[in-house]
């Protein structure tokens, strides 16, 4: 007996449709080609897609942490943004403790990883089984509570974060690409990296995905699914903490509503790339990051409908592919 | 609401109590309790979409806003009496809920969550830009301005309506094709009940109820409409309202409308900085605990001691 | 000397819904144990209870430790390898992905187990890195009995393995679960319809019926019974 793996069988295994797989080849290749003519038609085009895929990095790392979480406890972590930008406030008030930058960045992603660890422990698995809505709503309630918190500590007034990537910028072609830039993308890129590697290769990340896939099965093989959870958040946590300090790096200019927006972007890339993939997520926060960067670029003047508008293309693709780009089909099982 | 009508007199007992309450608290105490009765309409509204019909909606700010704007326009514009105003929020949040709801079918769960929130941060955009019509930042103004204990009045007056309503809609067949659905969408399916009229039925009916809280929200706050009055953290409450609710219980919503209603405004002057941001973090602790502690809300604490009781 | 399984008195539930009424079993080492029964008679609940997937109470003793309190994880480090209705596969996992879950609760170098698990099912080797849903049906039960033996159990839970299979697989399968209980020393529970073949693979048996155990006694024995022979065995 033969089984055929071809990457046909693969995607059908994973629910996507023959016809819904071409829909998606087609608008990546599509999107990819404007976006490669238009950098070389123009050099603002150039620097807006540089800027958008910076932050769009910021916006794929959140949303990854979305899915991560949503992958491991189906819940939407409506207070992960806020958890980013309470990790920030954290190493802000490290480095003015006398710490350098990159200590403080590891540091943070260490008390990220025990908050994350912390609050699924404390807070959801109690819920978790019983209501969904209460799940959902003990987030929104720890949204509130973070915002007030971090209020309250540190005030809301603006706070200033000195960039490690320094000012300066490289000339590619006539186009301006800053340092900061390219460093806010690597350093997304490796801790995305990171994450995907331990759950590839290690024991416990495949512990941890055979918890998400299914729990009842992985208790059988011994694999503690409740720790395996709590993992998933305190991984998602990091990553969150990762695009906290990496969005707005200049100077970061940290407010209590820095992640607010981000995390609206973060959702909506989330849900645009599928909300069990993680790699549709990471694609989803880089396109919606360019998309927004150049229509703020090209129309200023609806700038304050760039949200709507994003969301308007969202709901779009949404109604042709409801499960995402390159999410799974739900398939209730009868 | 479903299995236990509330005694009757329970119905009573809470009726005297709110005639008497303007003529003993004083007025800004009486504005409180107007603004719990506003927020009973909208979480009522919501409880029949999220508690009976299961779809989470963090959106439905949208709706108070378009019935809120909906008020102050008719008002300014065409000197409309406030009533047939509410009514008219009513009418048209309904036919919106209804046009939103549809579409909303495709989606389950998160998706929908993401929806929602998408509604509630584009809509308080619109008058932004549309701001000949729609008023801008500076908002519209109503030419009718009202006192605190004729809000209180109509507040608490279609509470009563709306209450009798959802009633009359939940103990008849739509209430238990909302249920089944909730319950089951695979069941509800297989027994042949039309899915897509009722999740679409129960949208517009809590659009419509969000609409006339909406309208009696703008007259409350001096017939003034603000876009930073309907923010996605109005959203959020409501959805906490109807949680802390719970299911099925008079008294659930009553709580979740008082739990949304006053515990911002209380905390406020709670001795932690006394500043907003006291005020965030004891309402933002306290939803986290209570949902802890309840997570089938006040409903399902009633549920609960009712069974202690007859054991 | 005590059994490696001792359960004693033991009663399960699904909520409100009791399906075992307090049975008493064992399982000496190194034996293969069969449990029959008619379809809904609690067989399936009975390994669930072992492996505590399941509410239950009474007694269940496994290798001198009480199950008491224990959920399915500890269970499974205890030494118990359950192979539920179903499979218990990961579809969505590589072959040998499968199998390194298999080992997950082992420390150290997983290699010799995994030469065993090829020697008694060469055709995992071919296809570890395929996904375990591109599997056939019989693949895919071959693939959790050698999952189950990755993990180095002291005893096998194998509930209703041929369900679904054709028979020549059924009968293959079989003629493993009796190697590796021979050569291994593997001690296994099995819960079958297919009394026939339980019997003819088990030294030992219990009939379980509507949550109760009605018979128990050597496989020999219960082919001779008559109401076995009427109700399961079709003659």
């Amino acid at each position: 007996m033969e089984a055929v793996t071809s990457p046909l069988d693969l995607l059908r295994a994973r629910g996507i449709g023959f016809g819904s797989a071409i829909v998606v080849y087609v608008l990546l290749t599509a999107a990819a080609l404007t976006l490669l003519v238009g950098c070389l038609a123009s050099a603002r085009f150039a620097s807006l897609t540089v800027q958008g895929v910076a932050v769009g990095a910021a916006y794929g790392g959140l949303a990854l942490a979305l899915v991560l979480i949503y992958r491991a406890t189906h819940v939407i972590n409506y207070a992960q943004g806020e958890l980013a930008m309470l990790t920030t406030y954290v190493a802000y008030q490290l480095v003015q403790w006398g710490l350098s930058y990159w200590e403080a960045f590891f540091a943070t992603l260490a008390i990220a990883f025990l908050l994350g660890t912390a609050l699924q422990v404390a807070i959801i698995r109690p819920v978790q089984h019983r209501s969904v809505i209460a799940t959902v709503i003990v987030t929104v309630g720890l949204f509130i509570l973070i915002d007030g918190i971090v209020n309250w500590i540190w005030g809301a007034d603006i706070k200033v974060l000195q960039s490690p990537f320094g000012t300066a910028s490289w000339d590619v072609g006539g186009v301006e690409i800053q340092h900061l830039y390219v460093g806010m993308l690597g350093v997304v890129f490796a801790s995305v990296v990171v994450v995907w590697a331990l759950f590839r290769f290690t024991k416990v990340g495949l512990g941890m995905r055979a918890a998400a896939l299914r729990p009842a099965a992985a208790s059988l093989v011994g694999v503690r699914v409740e720790w395996m959870l709590a993992l998933g958040w305190g991984f998602a946590a990091v990553l969150g903490a990762v695009a906290g300090l990496m969005y707005e790096p200049s100077q970061l200019l940290l407010t209590p509503t820095l992640m607010q927006q981000a995390l609206v972007f973060a959702f909506a890339a989330a849900v645009l790339g599928g909300l069990d993939s993680p790699g549709g997520a990471v694609v989803g926060g880089l396109a919606i990051g360019v998309f927004v960067e150049l229509l703020g670029g090209y129309l200023p003047q609806v700038i304050s409908l760039n949200v709507p508008f994003a969301f308007a293309v969202l709901l779009a693709i949404l109604l042709v592919k409801p499960s995402g780009l390159f999410g799974r089909r739900e398939v209730s099982r009868v | 609401m479903r299995s236990h009508v509330p005694a009757l007199g329970s119905i009573v007992a809470v009726a005297g109590v709110l005639v008497a309450l303007p003529f003993l608290l004083s007025s800004y105490n009486v504005s409180l309790a107007a603004q719990v009765g506003i927020y009973f309409v909208a979480v009522l509204g919501l409880n029949i979409l999220t508690g009976y019909s299961g779809q989470i909606s963090i959106g439905h700010g949208a709706f108070m806003a378009i019935g809120g704007y909906t008020t102050a326009i008719m008002s300014r514009d065409h000197h409309t009496n406030l009533v047939v105003t509410m009514l008219m929020a009513f009418a048209i949040c309904f036919v919106l809920g209804l046009i939103v709801g549809l579409p909303a079918l495709r989606f389950s769960g998160a998706y929908l969550a993401l929806v929602t929130f998408a509604l509630a941060v584009s809509v308080p955009e619109l008058p932004l830009q549309w701001s000949t019509f729609l008023g801008g930042t500076g908002g519209v103004q109503s030419t009718t301005t009202v006192s605190d204990r004729w809000i209180y009045g109509a507040a608490w007056t279609a509470s009563a309506i709306l209450f009798l309503l959802a009633w009359l809609i939940l103990r008849g067949r739509a209430g238990r094709a909302f249920r089944a659905v909730r319950d089951s969408e695979i069941a509800a399916t297989a027994s042949g009940i039309e899915l897509s009229v009722y999740k679409t039925l129960a949208f517009g009916i809590s659009a419509a109820y969000a609409g006339v809280a909406g309208a009696l929200f703008v007259m409350a706050t001096n017939g003034f409409a603000q876009p930073t009055e309907f923010s996605v953290i109005l959203s959020l409450q409501l959805l906490i309202g109807a949680a802390v609710a719970g299911l099925g219980s008079l008294w659930g919503i009553l709580a979740g409308a008082a739990f949304v209603g006053l515990l911002p405004k209380v905390s406020t002057s709670v001795p932690l900085t006394g500043t907003d941001h006291g005020r965030d973090v004891v309402f933002g602790l306290m939803v986290v605990l209570v949902m802890l502690v309840l997570p089938e809300g006040f409903a399902g604490l009633l549920a609960r001691l009712k069974a202690l009781v007859r054991a | 000397m005590t059994a490696l399984l001792e359960l004693e008195d033991v009663q399960a539930r699904y909520g409100p819904v009791h399906a075992l009424h307090g049975i008493s079993l064992a399982v000496e080492e190194g034996t293969i144990v069969a449990v029959l029964g008619p379809n809904g008679a609690g067989k399936t609940t009975t390994l669930r209870a072992v492996s505590g997937t399941v509410r239950r109470s009474g007694r269940l003793v496994f290798a001198g430790r009480s199950l008491g309190r224990l959920g399915p994880a500890a269970v499974a480090r205890l030494g118990v390898a359950h192979v539920p209705e179903g499979r218990g596969t990961f579809s969505e996992l590589t072959v040998w992905e499968n199998l390194r879950l298999g080992a997950y609760t082992r420390r150290g170098s997983i290699e010799p187990e995994l030469e065993r698990v090829f020697t008694y099912f060469p055709f995992l080797s071919e296809r570890r890195k395929q996904h375990a849903g591109t599997l056939s049906g019989g693949e895919q039960q071959m693939l959790a009995l050698a999952r189950a033996f990755v993990q180095r159990p002291r005893l096998l839970l194998l509930d209703e393995p041929s369900l679904g299979l054709a028979p020549v697989l059924v009968a293959e399968l079989f003629r493993i679960v009796r190697e590796l209980n021979e050569k291994e020393g593997l001690s296994v529970l099995v819960v079958e319809q297919n009394a026939h073949l339980a019997l003819q693979a088990a030294q030992y048996g219990f009939v379980l019926e509507a949550g109760k155990i009605t018979l128990a006694g050597t496989s020999d024995e219960l082919q001779a019974d008559d109401s076995v022979r009427r109700s399961y065995l079709g003659y």
